[in-house]
């Protein structure tokens, strides 16, 4: 990790740690964790990390603003951080200037299409957009006849059907009828709505890997301290090759995560080299969030199922996580689908590419 | 937090791509004249001898090792793509791999000069071929138990026991084994075992070949009766050998080897769905290649890793534990795939001739050269359980 990267981590990481703990936000019913942590962020620049000084962001690089979401899965946090760092990213291939406060994308599933009328303003309905009703706006991704669009839309003049997802964090229904955007400019040559899927998908995959290595730090600590047929059970060997398990898929996790954040912010296109990345990571993330929650919660038996406990804080969006900006069922069969194209002798110079 | 596992995004430098390029460039050339079939992964390798030796004129045993021992100063890194490239096209490596990936990194650190100087340039010429001699009769995973006995005597040692699953013994110049020399004590149950090499053709020696549910012979039995081995064939400390077994197996664990045994039933899996696969076959095999693309990413970072001088000990065992784990299935999930092939396609008979012996192949994955369970107990000592 380069030492700038390092230090917009930290920074993350500080923050999240003196406000975020997830203790204290388990026990807190009220939700009066969200502002303050909002605030830090704000004042660090972190939501906007992606959008450049001109367009009124801080201006960090692909791979600090990673390296922030990594952190973010860390600690499971539960506001739109990675939602606004993604909506400004999309403003910017535009060149839009990013306004004040959370922001989310919009579409956030790749099925979903929201239309660009005749008459400038903006139709559609998109599903499981995340944290829609806690933001100000939506940076939109738009179908018109002369192309694509992005634009910056006032998230009040948008319909809002309120969902949960696994881990009761926003997921909602946001449908635009004839919506006039505050701003819209068309979208660079070349970017579609695969690129926001892709870069979704590997935010997404960040946070799941940041949240497997809690996982197996909180799943380490417990069968070191839970006692039972008078010994710790992390002398058990069924444990302990859990545990090896599950530090498995948090590793993989984490270096499908990392290498598909690597290849996006080392790469001025999205070719077939950057996609098998991206997908893989989010597909490989995905198994992995299946199989070590499972273990995370086996490890710690009844209490890691109670609403007390933090563990479910990670289990949860972990699993929730795997749903935004495409599952890993129907990037598989988009992977599928090139691999199965280029042929079968051209598969293994794409895995062997980088 | 424990941030204790790394896997570091490592992308091979631009040499390795060049170099790639010469490896693709020579195994065609190799196919083309006839030397293997890379459709056929379970033929016999006792004739590979004249490609071992080819290999070794283009530099690609020993590339890791000192000029002055034959080899060729350059990076881990690419050594990696060749092992891949050597691997994927099941190229006939068995003679030399041994050699090239372990037994010569124990002999460039433990063995005395005459005996480097000697045997390394010959494994950098692909003249030679090595096995391993750990397990025995009563010894498999618990190495520490082993009782073959090396006995001092006059200048040397007599060695009486026996190794077994001993690869590749039946076509070795040379083994590198562990005898007992000494008891264990009660303190300290690895003590007593000491490394040697073996010159293969020593009196006192008998190969007796073990058929495997492959129908192959790969490994043997190895019966040592009074063989005498020279004081300087003692390699490292006496009775220390197990302060010297670990640092390797970050080398022996992490490999492309671990994860591409069975691979070529991916590839012709893909050949025989065509262009435009049903929803379920792209959706499986998506699936596997993500799988797939994500064991070399850790596979490459631990050779990144290890490039750096590090040894990621726990981050290797990793890599073989889910890579022989996924080596192991893929065969099955291929199979699952398979049977919605059209049984007309021109490689049908193919796929399924290799598939029937990855299957048979795939139990042995995770038993040979440290078992899944080994593996996760050198994790779990790793995260502090142990």
């Amino acid at each position: 990790m380069a030492e700038s990267e390092n230090i917009v981590a930290e920074t993350a990481e500080k923050i999240f740690s003196d406000l975020a703990d997830a203790q204290t936000i388990n026990s807190d019913k009220e939700g009066a964790w969200k502002a303050p942590l909002w605030q830090a962020l704000t004042e660090a620049g972190l939501p906007l990390a992606w959008v450049p000084e001109d367009c009124g962001g801080s201006g960090a690089s692909l791979a600090e603003g990673f390296s922030v979401l990594s952190a973010a899965g860390r600690f499971a946090i539960a506001v739109p951080l990675a939602e606004t760092m993604l909506a400004g990213w999309l403003l910017a291939q535009a060149k839009i200037s990013s306004p004040e406060g959370a922001m989310t994308p919009a579409p956030a599933s790749p099925k979903d299409r929201i239309a660009l009328n005749a008459d400038g303003t903006l139709s559609g309905r998109a599903r499981g957009v995340p944290f829609a009703r806690d933001a100000r706006h939506v940076a939109v991704l738009a179908h018109g006849a002369g192309g694509l669009s992005i634009a910056l839309v006032d998230m009040t003049k948008c319909q809002i059907e309120a969902g949960l997802n696994l881990a009761n964090d926003g997921n909602d229904t946001v449908t635009l009828s004839n919506v006039a955007p505050i701003t819209i400019k068309p979208a660079p040559k070349g970017f579609d709505q695969t690129q926001l899927m892709l870069m979704g998908g590997v935010a997404r995959s960040l946070q799941i890997a940041g949240s497997l290595e809690s996982m197996l730090e909180v799943s380490v600590r417990y069968s070191n301290e839970r006692v039972a047929f008078e010994k710790k059970i992390s002398k058990f060997q069924a444990v302990q090759h859990n545990l090896a398990k599950l530090a498995g898929e948090s590793a993989a996790a984490l270096a499908a995560a990392t290498s598909a954040a690597d290849a996006i912010a080392n790469s001025t296109s999205f070719n077939d080299e950057v996609f098998l990345e991206a997908v893989s990571a989010k597909i490989r993330c995905a198994e992995a969030a299946e199989k070590g929650a499972a273990i995370a919660h086996q490890v710690h038996g009844a209490i890691g199922f109670t609403i007390e406990h933090i563990l479910h804080r990670y289990t949860l969006r972990a699993l929730a996580w795997r749903d935004d900006f495409g599952s890993e069922s129907y990037w598989a069969v988009e992977l599928g689908k090139m691999v199965a194209a280029r042929g079968a002798d051209e598969l293994w110079p794409l895995v062997a590419s980088r | 937090m424990t941030a204790a596992l790394r896997f570091d995004p490592i992308r091979l430098p631009p040499e390795c791509e060049k170099l790639r390029k010469e490896v693709r460039a020579f195994l065609a050339d190799e196919i083309a004249a006839g030397t293997f079939n890379p459709f056929q992964p379970n033929r016999e390798d006792a004739d590979a001898r004249e490609f071992c030796r080819r290999v070794g004129e283009r530099g690609w045993i020993g590339m890791t090792w000192p000029k002055k021992y034959g080899g060729h100063e350059r990076s881990f890194l690419e050594r990696y793509v060749v092992t891949e490239e050597m691997r994927v096209a099941n190229a006939p490596t068995r003679r030399f791999f041994v050699a090239d990936r372990q037994s010569g990194p124990v002999l460039l650190k433990y063995a005395p000069e005459r005996i480097k100087s000697d045997i390394l340039p010959r494994i950098c010429r692909g003249e030679v071929c090595f096995a391993i001699g750990m397990s025995e009769p009563n010894s498999g995973s618990d190495l520490f138990a082993a009782r073959t006995k090396a006995t001092k005597t006059d200048g040397g040692w007599l060695i009486n026991g026996t190794k077994i699953w001993t690869s590749s013994a039946h076509i070795a110049d040379y083994m590198i084994a562990i005898f007992r020399t000494s008891p264990s004590t009660k303190e300290n149950r690895r003590h007593g075992l000491t490394q040697f090499l073996v010159d293969m053709k020593t009196p006192g020696i008998k190969v007796n070949p073990i058929g495997q549910i492959t129908g192959q012979f790969e490994f043997n039995e190895v019966v040592f009766t009074d063989a005498f081995m020279p004081d300087d064939h003692v390699l490292g400390e006496i009775d220390g050998a197990w302060k010297q077994a670990t640092s390797e197996l970050a080398y022996e664990r992490s490999g492309p080897e671990r994860f591409l045994e069975t691979y070529y039933v991916l590839t012709e899996l893909v050949r025989a769905v065509g262009k435009n696969p049903d929803t379920r076959s792209a959706e499986g095999i998506g699936r596997l290649v993500a799988q797939l693309h994500t064991m070399r990413r850790m596979s490459v970072s631990v050779a990144g890793m290890l490039q750096a001088g590090k040894e990621p000990v726990v981050e290797a065992s990793i890599v073989k534990d889910i890579g022989t784990v996924w080596e192991q299935q893929l065969p099955h999930r291929v199979r699952d795939l398979a049977a919605f092939v059209d049984e007309n396609v021109s490689n049908h008979e193919t796929l399924e001739k290799q598939l029937s012996f990855a299957i048979k192949t795939a139990p042995k994955l995770t038993i040979q050269g440290g078992t899944t369970e080994v593996l996760r107990g050198i994790i779990a000592r790793g995260l502090g359980l142990r």
